[in-house]
């Protein structure tokens, strides 16, 4: 794995300009084969609707805003972060940008990022 | 990049919700991490899952919520024991990954358990859950005489 998804280190991104916004970074699985990358986060409290993902100069922009901001009456314990995700992939320039899907099951980002048909690994046969 | 994920110091403006994680200060003491505030890092190193419970009340009702991303519904148990719920399950590891894949894992798999003393008195019966985005829902009656209640004044 020489080029490689890797982690950019923004945590935090400027909204409205000025006002500094706090993320949680998801944890994520990066799986690399022949085709392409697959790539899980976890972001629990994220329904479909609140997931952005963005390529943009050669980042990939996951964003994830939680649904479950109200509280069912109030509050005793808590030990989860009330805050929305974001990460930030730097992308390999073999992926096909174009060609990238995104799913949401159960809390968990899953993006399949396939590789252009051009920089997949081909043999190439030997002719008289 | 290191299995530890990386808290920058904006984080620790969180430091009063931590205050409230006692089990985690008890856990700390024990093991004598001193890294308050720092989520789930004692957790990593010492290599189990803890999925985060937030707990809520209403008038009626004990709410308590656990993040666990990812998981089918038919592999958490829930169980209640006097006033001790307990969330316990296991995540299994879905993707194959085979030989001359790179693969870089951060996510935790296997099993976890996790137990709460609920601060008042739940009835057993009518428990609900509910597991949705990745967050387990449990709505718990409260018991009758854990119940807010109103005494009329009679003025005569």
């Amino acid at each position: 794995m020489s080029t490689t998804l890797t982690q950019s280190n923004q945590r935090t991104g400027a909204a409205n300009g000025t006002q500094r916004v706090t993320y949680v970074t998801p944890v994520a699985n990066i799986l690399e084969t022949s085709d392409g990358y697959l790539l899980e986060a976890e972001m629990p409290g994220v329904a479909k609707d609140g997931i952005e993902v963005t390529v943009e100069n050669g980042e990939l922009v996951i964003v994830g805003r939680r649904a479950d901001k109200d509280m069912p009456g109030t509050l005793l314990y808590r030990e989860s972060r009330p805050l929305d995700y974001r990460r930030v992939f730097d992308l390999d320039p073999s992926i096909d940008t174009g060609r990238i899907t995104a799913k949401m099951e159960q809390g968990i980002l899953k993006l399949t990022l396939p590789k252009a048909e051009e920089v997949k690994p081909r043999r190439i046969e030997v002719t008289d | 990049m290191s299995l530890i994920r990386f808290q920058p110091t904006e984080l620790s403006t969180w430091s009063p919700f931590e205050r409230l994680s006692t089990l985690r200060d008890e856990m700390n003491r024990l093991f004598d991490l001193s890294a308050p505030g720092f989520g789930d890092r004692e957790d990593r190193l010492l290599g189990v899952w803890s999925p985060p419970l937030d707990v809520f009340q209403d008038k009626g009702h004990v709410f308590v919520k656990a993040e666990l991303p990812g998981m089918k519904k038919e592999d958490i148990r829930i169980s209640l024991h006097e006033n001790t719920l307990t969330i316990s399950g296991e995540r299994k590891q879905e993707q194959e990954v085979k030989e001359g894949d790179g693969y870089r894992s951060e996510r935790f798999f296997g099993r976890f358990h996790r137990s709460v003393t609920l601060p008042l008195a739940v009835q057993t019966s009518d428990v609900k859950a509910q597991y949705k985005d990745g967050i387990l829902a449990i709505t718990l009656p409260k018991a009758e005489e854990a119940k807010p209640r109103q005494i009329e004044v009679q003025v005569s």
